[in-house]
């Protein structure tokens, strides 16, 4: 089992790699847009203001890097997968592959977030293990929509407004926890959001897991 | 009856044996739908005419009540409802299952939105504005937003059986999703909303008798009445599938 997961991971990896152009078009993707944002604010000094503009920033662009997960491969070559492969692998490697991907993303997107617009933050091991669980749930929930919009149609407003409501709940919690970390505040006040974000993470990825094998057969 | 094909459709959703059979001639009976006239003749009539605790700022409008929170009540039972449709489609294929994730959850998005429509109201003229933001609030917003992918996801594919598939697995998610936005995260923060701050539900209203002697038998009556509308959606949505098939 462990050895057909690192495969599929394995996989994943070679895919990316062969495909370079889809990587290098989602770290310009990123630049732009706090480019962009550096010109029109210069700097951001209210705290709520740079937390949510450094998550609504995360936000598209991890839609934009989980939504090709399932689609970038041909229906035939799913297929193939299908015949040698345990569902709940395939989606176990997935969820491993974007949470990796999209934390070097988010920890990418902190140093030039922090260059340009400037950086707040006071506690940042709290701030780290915010963005890591955001990042995890993100991961999961928009892996479970793709195979789900790939399945439909496959457009991106569909990922939008099938990902974007149910996202919430993670995305306000992980909000929450970075703006308590950026004011300093201490931990005995955090604990609760933690808990929380590891429960929401834990049940987002069972739910992934248990409900994809349903899926990827047509 | 003209349709004779309809009659035994409640005993496909229910199963064959004797618990589901007495459940599918209950469905089928006068008694509970007579029962829910009954009880929303006396939450209407009773509400506005029984004495309620003299509260400040809240005042005669605590009889929202009465009407405001059973459509929640009504709203996640019916997309209970939608759920375990879901969860049975996706166990056995079965096309009925489906159709009574699809109608209950378009029933529970009706409940939703006349829920948002009394508590706006009441808003207006307890709080002074029609929407403010708080978790709740956006709770709910968010649910019905969830509930409407939903529906247009099951409007993006042709394939029945196929959409049936991706929109239960859909729709298991969601739900989920939901249960955590409107039950946990609002006892997390401060809220507004009455029954928040430190104490989840609505135990100061519970303390007075008469208000619970309307407010029980409300709960019961707007949600058998949101069964009997999920029943007649079925019910039309059955006839107008049969009708295309055999055009």
């Amino acid at each position: 089992m462990w050895n057909e997961l690192r495969h599929l991971i394995r996989k994943e990896f070679l895919l990316e790699w062969k495909q370079r152009y889809a990587l290098s078009g989602l770290l310009l993707y990123v630049v732009t847009t706090i480019f962009v944002c550096y010109l029109s604010f210069k700097k951001v000094v209210d705290v709520p203001t740079w937390n949510a503009l450094f998550w609504i920033i995360l936000l598209f662009a991890s839609v934009n890097a989980v939504a090709k997960s399932f689609m970038q491969e041909s229906r035939h070559r799913n297929l193939y997968y299908y015949t040698v492969a345990d569902p709940k692998l395939v989606i176990g490697a997935k969820l491993i592959y974007n949470t990796l991907l999209l934390l070097s993303l988010a920890l990418l997107h902190l140093a030039i977030f922090s260059l340009l617009i400037g950086n707040p933050v006071q506690d940042m091991t709290l701030f780290l293990i915010a963005l890591f669980l955001g990042v995890f749930g993100l991961a999961s929930v928009m892996t479970l929509i793709s195979a789900i919009a790939s399945k439909a149609g496959a457009n991106s407003t569909l990922m939008a407004i099938l990902g974007f409501p149910v996202l919430m709940p993670l995305l306000l919690t992980s909000i929450r926890l970075s703006k308590n970390a950026a004011d300093g505040l201490v931990v005995a006040s955090n604990q609760q959001f933690i808990i929380v974000l590891l429960a929401l993470n834990i049940a987002i990825s069972a739910l992934a897991i248990i409900l994809f094998p349903y899926l990827w057969r047509e | 009856m003209q349709f004779p094909h309809l009659q035994s459709y409640y005993f496909h959703t229910f199963g064959e044996n004797k618990v589901d059979i007495f459940l599918a001639n209950f469905m089928k009976s006068l008694w509970w739908k007579l029962g829910s006239i009954a009880l929303l003749f006396y939450t209407v009539i009773a509400g506005f005419l029984l004495p309620v605790p003299a509260l400040p700022i809240l005042h005669e409008s605590i009889r929202n009540l009465y009407f405001h929170v059973p459509m929640w009540f009504g709203m996640i039972i019916i997309l209970t409802a939608s759920l375990v449709g879901s969860l049975q489609y996706l166990a056995n294929q079965n096309e009925k299952h489906d159709m009574l994730a699809s109608e209950a959850a378009k029933t529970g998005m009706l409940f939703g939105a006349l829920g948002l429509a009394t508590g706006m109201c009441w808003a207006r003229y307890t709080w002074g504005a029609w929407w403010v933001n708080d978790a709740k609030l956006n709770g709910a917003a968010i649910s019905m937003l969830t509930y409407m992918a939903y529906l247009v996801l099951r409007n993006s594919i042709d394939e029945d059986h196929k959409r049936a598939k991706i929109a239960a697995v859909y729709n298991i998610f969601a739900y989920v999703m939901m249960l955590v936005f409107i039950m946990v995260l609002p006892r997390m923060t401060d809220s507004l909303h009455p029954g928040n701050g430190g104490n989840p539900g609505f135990g100061k209203y519970d303390l007075d008798n008469n208000m619970r002697m309307v407010f029980y038998p409300a709960i019961i009556g707007w949600t058998l009445l949101g069964v009997w509308i999920l029943q007649l959606r079925i019910r039309l949505k059955k006839i107008n599938s049969h009708l295309e098939t055999n055009q």
